[in-house]
């Protein structure tokens, strides 16, 4: 049975992973279209206001200068510049498809955990497989909140990397959990990682746009102008701090239940073991990150880029660190 | 808000004042308060931040000596010349290390002068009225205005009762208000959210808490380690632990006398899946604990489950198999009996122990032996254990006769034989091949110095069956740490403290009537967002919206 499950599990990633390559394709094509229906780059993107059904607002466009200020402008939705609504075409395709995509995904998660007789996240394969579904399904539901489908060529792109690099170079077969490993702290404990990570993620991406928009914004970046269709600056920065300060809450939580975890194996819930050692490095960096949004001098750029190097030592440390770097956690499967 | 000068809503100088340009003598107080101002600004905060990530990195590249102490004897081993280097500059002791110290101190040391004035000041905070409304609202960030005619305007409805309404909505949704009149109007200015800044103080203490609890409870609790053979006792006194680390602050009073018997040990191991076949599945040990004068109580203590008693945790770290060996010496007396903890090479617990009979005669005699579970033969012809349970134990002995040197008073290693001053008798070069014995065996010696017999601690089982045959080992590792529970106590009031400070919005919002010169009312409402508030122009609309609709019912 088992063994059954376990190849359910292959077919459904394998499908999952070539529905995200024609997403991750219709993506890229969208940015195309960006740049091509935004030949004359304009200095900002037209903001919609018209929804809102208040009486006499003065919406404080340049409100965001003001020191304290911030995310003003919530909701609004960035109207495509050539004038059309309802969204591009490409993009709308590129979604639906990474929606069906990621059910495949899951689907592949479910299989595996089935065949496991456990939850999925106990190697490195098993982390590829989930992790990278919760950064698409976080993708996913954040929508529900914010317009982010301009990140989608970055997720897609990401979640085929790691989905494609687990399954291919990482594939263990099912195997017992080792005594260590049968724990719900660990169950919390990896659930509330990748929960972090996926934020994390998301939160680079949108650091990422930013950086490249504030060099739009100072007239030093004449290429990309698909830059134009996407919020300002301003606004992504305020975005990536909501997303990636709700990843921070996730990894407080992550070094908690590790350390209660840690606490029941090894008998003491703290002793610089070198995942441990991550963990609080990366824990460190975002709370710096968050100490930058709110100092003079540190806002903006500063700030994206501490968010970048957060997350970067994130992928170092489910990467680099797990396949070399010794210490008790030697979970990987390898 | 008395935040540091450097915070995006402080209110202090955009520069720090310059020593020497600002004030032409600035002396010692100057300087000290200049220093002062600049460890606690924001900028430190984040520098100090980023300097602790950045110095905790080599402790994930080299071993540790708390962590891995085997590890750093290794590395020794491998890299005479680059060991001393490193540890010359902490890099085995990163985490207790001079310059990591300093900057985690130094950073606390940042984090207090930042708190303490900051809480003093939202103390006095909490206690004052909101402060004046602004005279033009329409300056602020989110501003909108409704304008009612004279004829819009129903009789009873003026500025004052305007005002009044919206004082009375803002209170109900836990603003806290007050009435203010300028030359423009009448104002209600009102505030929310001092839970946001609360829970900032609280996060940022409960850190403090963390740490000044867990360097208390390391340095009045101890750690220890014992291995203990079924059937055995364990006593929580200092000399029972096999090895015993106290705190700086340790007494012996901290040990609360108990005994502890390892009645039985279960493994389990995977028998279903032939890609896992052998792979442990569970590890239970069954035990009694007796108080002084109480009776036993049996527990059990698992991987993941250690044991709470007698002030102590006691986990599960390690098992093993521990053979039961009798040695007879020349004379036909018992020298030795005793089960002698093997310590497991691999997976499949091949086990390698050393056995020291100092009471033999007329000479001495030691054992350097290999336990095989389950023996197999490798293509070699070299024994190897292929699987973990007990279905086909051997041992293998090396003896020795001579003088073991225990009256040097050196301590040895008992999991390791120095063979210096003894004659190998069987095994290796001796020219006598090792002997090889399975539970109930017995062997006589070379010479006539005596003979080994490899008990079975199950005579009774049918033929075959080793199930029992050789008694197992837990090795415990047990705690005391006193500071445990504060610990929990100042990580949950963080994760409070935090969750507020992040999501709890911090606003004030104005409601202001204007009495127009023909008649008529002008409402304007303003909000200003105190820290990230990403809703505060949805929240000023919606009071808005909220207060014209109870003004025109
Ligand atoms: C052990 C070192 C520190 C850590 C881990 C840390 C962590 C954090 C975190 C996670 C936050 C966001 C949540 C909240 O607002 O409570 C925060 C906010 C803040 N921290 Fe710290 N902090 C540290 C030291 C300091 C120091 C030394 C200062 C003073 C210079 C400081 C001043 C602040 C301020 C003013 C905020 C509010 C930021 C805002 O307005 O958004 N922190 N800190």
């Amino acid at each position: 049975m088992s063994e059954t499950f376990a190849s359910y599990a292959l077919v459904a990633i394998y499908s999952a992973m070539a529905v995200y390559v024609l997403a991750f394709v219709f993506f890229t094509l969208d940015l195309a279209q960006r740049s091509a229906a935004n030949q004359k780059p304009k200095g900002e993107a037209k903001v919609d206001v018209a929804s809102r059904a208040t009486i006499g607002v003065v919406a404080g466009q340049n409100a965001t200068a003001e020191r304290g200020a911030v995310g003003v402008l919530e909701r609004d939705r960035i109207a495509p510049s050539d004038g059309r609504t309802g969204g591009r075409r490409m993009e709308r395709v590129a979604f639906a498809l990474t929606a069906l995509a990621w059910i495949l995904h899951v689907a592949g998660a479910l299989f595996r955990g089935l065949a496991d007789g456990h939850v999925p996240w106990s190697n490195m394969f098993e982390f590829s497989l989930v992790s990278s579904g919760i950064v698409v399904g976080v993708f996913l539901f954040l929508q529900f909140w914010q317009d982010l489908r301009f990140l989608g060529t970055y997720i897609t792109g990401f979640a085929l990397v790691v989905l494609g690099v687990g399954t291919v170079n990482f594939y263990v077969p099912v195997t017992p959990l080792p005594p260590a490993l049968q724990s719900y702290w660990l169950v919390i404990h990896v659930f509330v990682a990748t929960l972090g990570t996926a934020f994390f993620g998301v939160g680079a991406g949108l650091s990422i746009v930013q950086l490249l928009q504030t060099r739009r914004e100072a007239n030093r970046l004449a290429g990309l102008r698909f830059l134009g269709t996407m919020p300002g600056a301003e606004k992504l920065e305020n975005l990536a701090y909501r997303v990636i300060v709700v990843g921070f809450v996730f990894w407080t939580f992550t070094l908690i239940a590790g350390s209660i975890w840690a606490e029941r194996a090894w008998g003491r819930y703290w002793g610089w073991d070198t995942k441990e050692v991550w963990t609080f490095i990366i824990w460190v960096l975002f709370a710096g990150y968050i100490h930058a949004r709110a100092t003079r001098g540190w806002r903006g750029t500063r700030s994206a880029w501490l968010a970048l190097i957060g997350f970067g030592a994130v992928a170092f440390n489910y990467t680099i660190v797990n396949l070399f770097f010794k210490g008790l956690h030697v979970y990987s499967g390898l | 808000m008395s935040r540091p000068f450097d915070h995006i809503d402080g209110s202090g100088p955009q520069a720090p004042p310059e020593p020497g340009i600002t004030q032409p003598k600035l002396g010692i107080l100057g300087y000290a308060r200049f220093f002062w101002r600049q460890l606690t600004s924001m900028r430190t905060a984040i520098v100090l931040l980023l300097f602790l990530a950045i110095a905790a990195i080599p402790g994930s590249m080299w071993p540790q000596r708390s962590s891995d102490p085997n590890g750093v004897i290794q590395f020794y081993a491998n890299n005479p010349t680059l060991a001393p280097v490193l540890d010359r500059i902490q890099l085995f002791d990163v985490y207790t290390s001079v310059w990591f110290s300093a900057i985690y101190l130094l950073l606390f040391l940042s984090l207090i002068g930042c708190v303490l004035p900051r809480t003093l000041h939202h103390v006095r905070a909490l206690r004052t009225k909101p402060p004046r409304t602004p005279i033009r609202l329409e300056r602020l960030a989110v501003f909108q205005s409704t304008t009612l005619t004279k004829s819009e305007l129903p009789a009873e409805l003026n500025a004052a009762t305007t005002i009044e309404a919206a004082r009375a909505q803002l209170r109900a949704s836990g603003y806290r208000v007050a009435l203010f009149e300028d030359a423009k109007g009448l104002s209600v200015s009102a505030e929310r959210g001092y839970l946001r800044e609360t829970g900032n103080l609280v996060f940022h203490t409960a850190l403090i808490g963390v740490l000044v609890a867990v360097g208390l409870g390391g340095g009045f609790g101890y750690t220890g380690q014992k291995v203990v053979v079924e059937g055995q006792s364990f006593v929580n006194i200092k000399g029972a632990y096999d090895s015993f680390t106290p705190g700086r602050f340790f007494t012996d009073a901290a040990l609360q006398p108990y005994r502890l018997t390892l009645d039985e040990f279960d493994a389990v191991y995977e028998e279903q899946s032939l890609r896992a076949y052998g792979q442990p599945i569970d590890y239970t040990a069954h035990v009694t604990t007796w108080l002084p004068g109480g009776k036993g109580t049996k527990s059990t203590i698992k991987v993941n489950d250690p044991l709470a008693f007698g002030g102590n945790q006691i986990y599960l770290l390690g098992n093993g198999y521990a053979p039961k060996v009798t040695v007879r010496d020349g004379k036909g007396n018992i020298a030795f009996t005793a089960s002698v903890p093997f310590l497991p090479q691999d997976a499949n617990l091949t086990s390698t122990g050393v056995i020291r009979v100092p009471d033999a005669l007329p000479e001495q005699l030691a054992f350097r032996g290999f336990f095989y579970p389950t023996a197999g033969q490798l293509s070699s012809g070299a024994l190897t254990s292929i699987h973990p349970d007990l279905r086909n134990p051997v041992l293998t002995l090396f003896a020795y006769s001579g003088d073991l040197g225990l009256d040097s008073g050196i301590p040895q290693n008992v999991y390791a034989l120095d063979p210096k001053g003894l004659t190998q008798i069987a095994g290796g070069d001796s020219g006598v091949a090792a002997i090889e014995l399975q539970p109930g065996q017995t062997v006589d010696l070379p010479d006539g110095l005596g003979s080994v017999t490899f008990d079975t601690v199950s005579p009774d089982a049918a033929e075959g069956d080793w199930s029992h045959s050789v008694p197992r080992f837990a090795s415990l590792d047990i705690h005391h740490d006193p500071a445990q529970g504060w610990v929990l106590l100042f990580v949950i009031l963080g994760v409070l403290g935090l969750l507020s400070s992040l999501f709890i919005p911090r606003r004030r919002v104005w409601v202001k009537a204007v009495e127009l010169p023909k008649g008529g009312l002008r409402l304007e409402y303003a909000g200003l967002a105190r820290g990230e508030d990403p809703g505060l122009d949805g929240a000023v609309a919606a009071i808005a919206e909220r207060h014209a609709l109870s003004v025109k019912a």
